[in-house]
């Protein structure tokens, strides 16, 4: 591990400050990737700055009947905050169905958003991997890529400095993209807000970056919108074993109904793309429709239309279509009960 | 770079030098000497490290040293009283290791499920999220333990010992 210089401010700001005058220092929330990477070679800090408990370690009602979580919650205390549970399941059990108990109490909220992919030539520094090191080519789209991403990469051969088929590997981003959650950023220039939409990027021309945030950005809280309907949400994962496994597939979903219609629908996918995948065109065709199995997997499959598969991720595409239609029918069949 | 701490390691307090690149767990074996903890796979993943950290159950090898400066730290040895927990007493009537290198990992993390069971934290196998109490089932240990591996796979003896001392806690029935 490359030695690095630790430092600790007395609040977001002076943190901010630290970090502005250091272009190759980092944040450190509850380090349980970070650490890892550092360990690995992957990450190089040469500073880093302790934030962990720097932002807010509060869950505040908003006015409009939603909340405001700092980002230094930890994980665990989000997920059994009792009105996570109770305004927004989705997001509660997403965050349950990301990692083990001990990460989770250490993990932050606004970490989690930030965690880099787990996809083994991003880790292993002997691998080429454009997003780890630019311009060195991808490992994945001719190798081990069974994981990996099936929409929204960038895939121009193994050699192309642009191609990119990793998956962001964050549960909770998931849920708080299908709950268009608003992420509060404080930069040298002031604060400012990100939509969940505009925060994690697709790999494009450039897959080094994985967030729209500058270097020296720090995530302060997370805004999440009334969503009165999502009473009735579910996050659904889909993994190579029963717990503590990334996603290989997640759908977090809810649901407006109108008697057998839907008036609004929400559905986001996780393990699909470089970024959480909001199924719009599903949403769509969805919106003022028949609430029934035929329509869900119609809607399903008009957004995986654009997926592009590999030959050893291509099961990911039914596997979604699936998942997104039964989601969805359990909480029709859940409402209608 | 050398930075000085402070931890009360299993009740007792202590001092190191530590480089900022030094785990807890590399602080607390090789620093310290408390060699309850062990080493693993070093990334997170075993639950091997497994320390409960001013009370809630982390694994120690993702813990940088230096940020737990002035932190309480409590190993499978320190949840030791007069005598034995509950939980060493009946990992031992059930049999619940071969080896026994990943026990006292185990063994603290049971600790921790059973404080966050009586908090009445879900888990991903909880029917009813908003339920004021969660019963510990078998299916819940097993979910709440999946980040303690056992190589010896002597998981079907640690689930009935861990509801052993969850039935004497009054979190299951």
């Amino acid at each position: 591990m490359r030695e690095f210089r630790y430092e600790k401010a007395t609040d977001p700001a002076g943190a901010v400050a630290l970090l502005a005058g250091e272009p190759e220092g980092a944040y450190l929330g509850g380090g349980t990737n970070l650490v890892d990477l550092m360990r690995l070679g992957v990450a190089t800090p040469d500073v880093l700055v302790d934030v962990r408990t720097l932002t807010s370690t509060e869950v505040e009602d908003l006015p409009d009947g939603g909340l405001r979580i700092g980002a230094a919650v930890p994980n665990a205390d989000l997920a059994a905050e009792r009105r996570v549970r109770e305004r927004y399941p989705l997001l509660a059990q997403a965050l349950l169905a990301g990692a083990s108990g001990q990460l989770r109490n250490r993990a932050t909220t606004g970490g989690n958003l930030l965690q880099r992919t787990r996809c083994t030539y991003f880790t292993d520094t002997t691998m080429p991997c454009n997003k780890r090191a630019p311009g060195s080519g991808c490992g994945a789209v001719t190798g081990l890529h069974r994981n990996l991403a099936v929409l929204g990469a960038t895939d121009e051969g193994p050699e192309s400095a642009h191609t990119c088929i990793a998956t962001h590997p964050s549960d909770l981003a998931v849920a708080l993209r299908a709950l268009d959650a608003q992420v509060r950023v404080l930069g040298a220039g002031g604060e400012r807000s990100v939509p969940m939409a505009e925060l994690h990027r697709l790999p494009g021309d450039d897959p080094s970056r994985d967030t729209t945030l500058a270097h020296g950005e720090l995530i302060t809280a997370i805004d999440v919108p009334a969503l009165p309907w999502a009473t009735r949400s579910r996050y659904r994962k889909v993994r190579d074993r029963a717990s503590y496994a990334f996603a290989l597939v997640s759908v977090a979903a809810a649901m407006d109904l109108d008697g057998g219609c839907v008036r609004d629908v929400r559905i986001a996918l996780g393990g699909m793309a470089h970024a959480p995948w909001r199924a719009t065109v599903a949403e769509d065709a969805l919106r003022g429709g028949p609430a029934t199995e035929e329509a869900f997997a119609a809607a399903a499959e008009a957004e995986l239309a654009a997926a592009r598969p590999l030959a050893d991720n291509a099961f990911k595409v039914p596997m979604a279509t699936n998942m997104i239609t039964r989601t969805l029918l359990q909480i029709s069949t859940e409402a209608r009960s | 770079m050398d930075r000085e701490i402070t931890l009360e390691v299993d009740g007792a307090g202590r001092a190191s030098t530590v480089d900022t690149r030094t785990s807890l767990l590399d602080a607390l074996r090789e620093r310290l000497g408390v060699t309850s903890a062990k080493k693993g796979c070093d990334h997170g993943q075993c639950g091997a490290c497994t320390v409960l950290l001013d009370g809630r159950r982390v694994n120690s090898c993702l813990v940088l040293a230096v940020t737990a400066d002035g932190a309480q730290v409590t190993t499978s040895d320190g949840l030791a009283g007069e005598g034995p927990h509950r939980l060493h007493e009946t990992f031992v009537d059930h049999d619940a290791y071969q080896c026994g290198y990943c026990t006292p990992g185990q063994i603290a993390s049971a600790a921790g499920v059973l404080a966050e069971v009586a908090q009445g934290w879900p888990s991903a196998v909880t029917e009813d999220l908003v339920a004021e109490r969660t019963e510990l089932t078998d299916a819940e240990i097993r979910e709440r333990m999946s980040g303690n591996l056992c190589r010896c796979a002597a998981y079907a003896n640690i689930v009935p010992a861990i509801a052993e001392v969850a039935v004497e806690q009054g979190v299951r029935a």
